[in-house]
């Protein structure tokens, strides 16, 4: 009875661990998430961008956002060199110095939240201070919910939370897609302020819609090209750029609200070539596989209370 | 039932006193962490926001504490009696390994005034794998102090009260080798998420299983080292019977280790990364050559009951294992962002603290509580 | 430069300094991007007793080019000028007229047959035979091609004179075009701008005077010491456009701070010229339409200015971050401190040490042969 009953436990552990293992990665994914009903975003467009960093000023001002001083020895107004806890949104430049047109010499490429449709920092984060907006898609951060894990931080592909290193009570900044603005019926302050159309905001179909009218324009012609949002009717007549014929974002780790498009290789802007499944959805799928509804380690302490119990009768 | 008594004998020996002076100057960084903010005291920045106190203090420290959870596994499960005399010392080093990763959070966690706000329903993301690791391990850490809780019992003389709670502590047991295989794969999946930041050296689908193997591994490398280094210190004899048997399981171990991490590496296609001759490749090659050295000592039945000779397999198992659970988190992390890191002065004197801390407490409780065996004059 | 000829030059400039005079000079070279060594060679030259003439002629403009040589605020060095390149007929400042003018102008091209510079202000009309412009009884036309054939250098002063500037705006009814266009095969020295700086146009004679030889020039005949940089890459508000500071509407705080006028319509990015360097009639700084808060409509450059309307944003016709503009990666981080290093390696050894120290221990048990069991 004993060498029987040792067997099957035996057996039990074997095939627990075995099951564990078994959840090989392409299985354990979860399903794609989709776009929420009235997510809004960015179109950002690096060939109309000309590097004068009005949204950078506009961000800073509409989110209270202070100046940041990175030189020591050049002392400036505000010069951020990434995202920090000081700056939610970054113009950084790509060049080949030396060359004086865009096709050859600089691009601009703007980086803040994407805004991502399966984001990893709200499937990470413990206690929901990171939380994507179910109606228009925008993650936000709720300081009083954060125990400065800085999970987020790890789990973001994109590297967009950043920490208040250097203050007692720190919290995680990121771009909010100025929700607070949004409430009150208008629209994010980089793309508000942004004189060329560059960085564009609206529903993000019709971003996708426009962006996909963009890859089809025929190089060096004049277009129309909408200001600020893409409902309003403002628009600058700007020449077509050379595309690289991809809009980023569409379906990189799942899609995100923000959208890019470009005339060099997205990867020379530090926007890298990502697979379509998402990390989140592998991590969650193998979540779900062992833990869902608590079955299995239910299962698994009723067996261990069971064998415990019999030992220690057995003893006594 | 072992008989068990205190050790006695002076307290305040040189190596304690030694921990004191470290402890003290761990304490006064960890002041001026908590008046001047994190950064004052730590290199973690936003392209590593998780260094030695994360890398090391929970994910390594834990695994070095999961000497109580594999003592359990072959006790309870796997019905092996005669192994009770290691059981106290290994709870006592899991409880103390374990509640100090705990306040290792509270001293790396930005916002740890709202700690709690991981135990509130409406907050929790149960999605979240941190989620399960926190619950986990807080409860855990709970468990272990009430499977100790006999071991004050005995010191106090509380028969009835022991009694009592021997009826009910089989239910805190199973919880004990139920939550660390749940928290020790959640480990690995943690880092599931780091995705392309991850060097695929270490980044796999099978992060959950080779961190909950490891941690197995470890525990078991850290019973039979404290037991070894226990007698040499205390002047006991040592339990080799116990431990030759212990480390017969290890080989069995070790390769099923090696051939799920080998072969996942290599079917991923990224095994001559490994031979590159860069900092990455050979870490690699260190942590797994590590481990399968002391595989080749173990394998011999003759080595396993050499003292000298398991004390190096288990080195070699502490050192291999620990090296994959912090290059996992640390070395092999690279968000790209041109941020580097290395600890700081006052980051390593907080991790070293903790650690006096760790092994004033353990002088302090094997010299004033039964947790060794009364020895038998001869 | 021989005292003679300053004495006879300082007689006429009712009696400047030797002084001033020189540093006149080498602001002369200065502005012409030129060592200041050369400063005795343009002195030397200008106060030689042979200079060649200069020949001015005015078709459609609105004499502001001549307005802006007499603008400057030292009349005694620009008198200096004026008298020193023997401006030997401009209508607008000769003493005669009428028939009497027109013969004086025969009179010094057949003298100075291939020695005179000709100036040529405002557009050439060419429509209907170039009847839009008479003077004299000729169309301007062809006193130009006449006068010009005979020229040692030509310079065209001025947008119209130029490319056609405001004569050739749309839609053009005269056919005006400028002197280069007009006149093609011959080097036509431009100084656009409207009016164009006086001190482009009298850097450029003196260049010519000192070295016998005309300034370096771009493909559209500008000398590149004035025109070889855009406005954008000059000007002083630009760390207001490189930092995103912009006024919105005239008159606002932006505005009054003195942020960068780009969404106010400066055409700035896409115009050549030195104007926020040298300024205009040297009254201080901010004495250029930029520094006075006003965007600047590109009145140098053909198809920009009078154009491409006044408050219609400009695209940039050179990308020019500034230097400390973030780059795509930026390396920082603390990397290993010495102490860091040294503490962490110094409890390294000590486990090591330790460990090692164990297993001789152990080592020698293993001799003694097992222990008893601790039961």
């Amino acid at each position: 009875m004993k060498i029987r009953r040792r067997d099957f436990l035996k057996g039990v552990a074997a095939s627990g661990l075995l099951l564990a293992a078994e959840q090989t990665p392409a299985q354990a994914k979860r399903a794609r998430k989709d776009l929420p009903p009235n997510a809004v975003g960015i179109l950002y467009d690096s060939t109309l961008c000309i590097g004068c960093r009005v949204c950078e000023h506009g961000c800073k001002e509409a989110n209270n956002m202070p100046m940041e001083h990175t030189n020591p020895k050049e002392r400036m107004w505000d010069d951020p060199q990434d995202l920090s806890a000081k700056t939610l949104n970054i113009v950084k430049r790509y060049g080949v110095a030396g060359k004086k047109d865009s096709v050859e010499g600089f691009a601009f490429i703007k980086r803040h939240c994407m805004h991502c449709i399966d984001p990893a920092c709200v499937s990470a984060c413990p206690v929901s201070a990171l939380v994507k907006n179910p109606e228009n898609g925008v993650v936000t951060y709720n300081k009083k919910a954060c125990i400065g894990c800085r999970y987020c931080q790890v789990a973001c592909p994109y590297n967009i939370p950043k920490f208040q290193w250097d203050s007692p009570f720190p919290e995680i900044t990121k771009c909010q897609l100025c929700s607070h603005l949004l409430a009150k019926g208008g629209i994010s302050a980089c793309c508000a302020v942004c004189p060329t159309g560059a960085s564009l905001f609206g529903p993000v179909e019709k971003l996708r819609l426009e962006a996909k009218r963009r890859l089809a324009m025929e190089p060096g012609v004049y277009y129309d090209f909408p200001v600020a949002n893409i409902e309003s009717t403002e628009v600058q007549k700007h020449r077509a750029g050379g595309y690289v014929k991809h809009v980023y974002g569409e379906r990189e780790l799942g899609g995100s609200q923000v959208l890019y498009l470009a005339g060099v290789p997205f990867a020379n802007l530090g926007l890298p070539d990502l697979p379509e499944d998402s990390y989140v959805a592998l991590a969650d799928g193998i979540q779900y596989a062992i833990y869902k509804g608590m079955v299995y380690p239910l299962v698994v302490l009723g067996g261990l209370i069971y064998i415990i119990r019999n030992r220690e009768e057995k003893k006594e | 039932m072992q008989e068990r008594q205190a050790l006695g004998g002076k307290l305040l020996t040189v190596p304690f006193k030694v921990c004191a002076a470290i402890v003290l100057i761990g304490l006064f960084f960890i002041g001026k962490r908590f008046i001047f903010g994190i950064g004052s005291v730590s290199n973690m920045n936003d392209g590593y926001p998780w260094g030695i106190w994360i890398a090391y203090d929970v994910v390594v420290g834990t695994a070095l504490a999961c000497a109580g959870y594999s003592i359990a596994l072959i006790v309870y499960v796997f019905n092996k009696g005669e192994y009770s005399p290691l059981v106290r010392p290994a709870l006592m080093t899991s409880m103390f390994g374990y509640t100090l990763a705990g306040i290792s959070v509270i001293f790396d966690i930005g916002r740890y005034w709202q700690a709690y706000n991981i135990f509130l329903p409406w907050l929790s993301n149960l999605h979240s794998v941190m989620f399960e690791v926190a619950l986990c391990i807080g409860t855990y850490i709970l468990v272990l102090w009430m499977e100790f809780g006999p071991v004050l019992l005995d010191k106090f003389k509380a028969d009835q009260l022991k009694a009592r709670l021997n009826r009910i502590i089989f239910v805190f047991i199973a919880l004990g080798i139920l939550l660390p295989t749940m928290h020790q794969s959640s480990l690995g999946t943690m880092m599931l998420m780091a995705g392309h930041k991850l060097s695929p050296l270490w980044w796999s689908g099978f992060l959950p299983l080779l961190f909950l193997i490891t941690a197995v591994v470890i525990g078991y490398a850290a019973v039979i080292f404290e037991s070894l280094v226990a007698a040499i210190a205390f002047k006991r004899p040592m339990e080799m019977h116990l431990l030759s048997k212990i480390s017969a399981l290890m080989p069995w171990l070790l390769g099923l280790y090696l051939v799920i991490r080998l072969e996942d590496v290599n079917l991923r296609g990224y095994l001559p990364l490994a031979f590159d001759g860069g900092l990455l490749g050979n870490l690699f090659l260190l942590e797994n050559l590590l481990l399968l050295a002391a595989l080749l000592i173990l394998v011999y039945p003759a080595n396993r009951q050499s003292p000298r000779l398991l004390f190096i397999a288990s080195c070699a198992m502490l050192l291999g294992g620990s090296m994959y659970r912090f290059n996992t988190y640390i070395v092999g992390f690279d968000p790209g962002t041109g941020w580097q890191y290395f600890p700081s002065v006052p980051e390593l004197f907080i991790t070293f603290g903790i650690i006096a801390a760790e092994v004033m407490a353990y002088l302090w409780f094997v010299k004033t509580l039964p947790v060794l065996p009364r020895l038998k004059k001869a | 430069m021989k005292e003679q000829d300053f004495a006879r030059i300082s007689e006429h400039l009712n009696g400047v300094s030797r002084r001033d005079f020189m540093k006149f000079c080498t602001v002369m070279a200065v502005g012409m991007g030129l060592p200041l060594e050369v400063a005795p060679q343009i002195a030397a030259a200008v106060t030689a007793p042979q200079r060649p003439p200069v020949i001015w002629l005015s078709g459609s403009a609105c004499t502001g080019c001549t307005e802006s040589l007499l603008r400057p605020s030292h009349p005694s060095l620009e008198h200096l000028i004026l008298d020193l390149i023997s401006l030997d007929y401009n209508e607008t400042l000769n003493t005669g007229a009428g028939h009497q003018a027109e013969a004086a102008l025969q009179a010094s091209i057949q003298k100075n047959a291939g020695k005179f510079i000709l100036v040529v202000e405002g557009a050439i009309p060419m429509k209907d035979g170039g009847v839009y412009c008479m003077i004299g009884g000729k169309p301007f036309s062809e006193t130009v091609r006449a006068t010009a054939a005979k020229a040692a250098a030509v310079i065209a002063i001025g947008s119209c004179a130029s490319w056609g500037g405001v004569a050739a705006a749309k839609p053009n009814p005269t056919g005006a075009v400028g002197a280069p266009e007009f006149l093609k095969g011959t080097t036509v020295v431009t100084i656009p701008g409207c009016p164009p700086n006086a001190y482009n146009f009298l850097s450029t004679v003196l260049h010519f005077l000192t070295f016998k030889k005309l300034p370096a020039l771009d493909e559209k005949g500008r000398p590149k010491f004035a025109y070889g940089r855009l406005i954008h890459e000059n000007c002083e508000r630009r760390p207001h456009f490189d930092a995103g500071r912009f006024a919105l509407q005239f008159g606002d705080e932006g505005h009054r701070k003195g942020y960068c006028l780009y969404k106010l319509g400066c055409k700035g990015p896409v115009t050549f010229a030195n104007c926020p360097a040298i300024l205009f009639n040297e009254i201080g700084p901010g004495a250029w339409p930029v520094g006075t808060g006003h965007p600047c409509f590109g009145c140098t450059e053909e198809g920009v200015g009078f154009h491409i309307p006044i408050h219609t944003q400009a695209d940039l016709k050179y990308i020019t971050p500034g230097a400390a503009y973030p780059h795509i990666v930026t390396e920082r981080g603390e990397g290993p401190s010495v102490g860091a290093v040294a503490l962490a390696a110094g409890v390294a050894g000590v486990a090591l040490g330790a460990g090692v120290a164990v297993a001789r221990n152990l080592g020698k048990s293993d001799e003694q042969g097992s222990s008893s069991e601790g039961e």
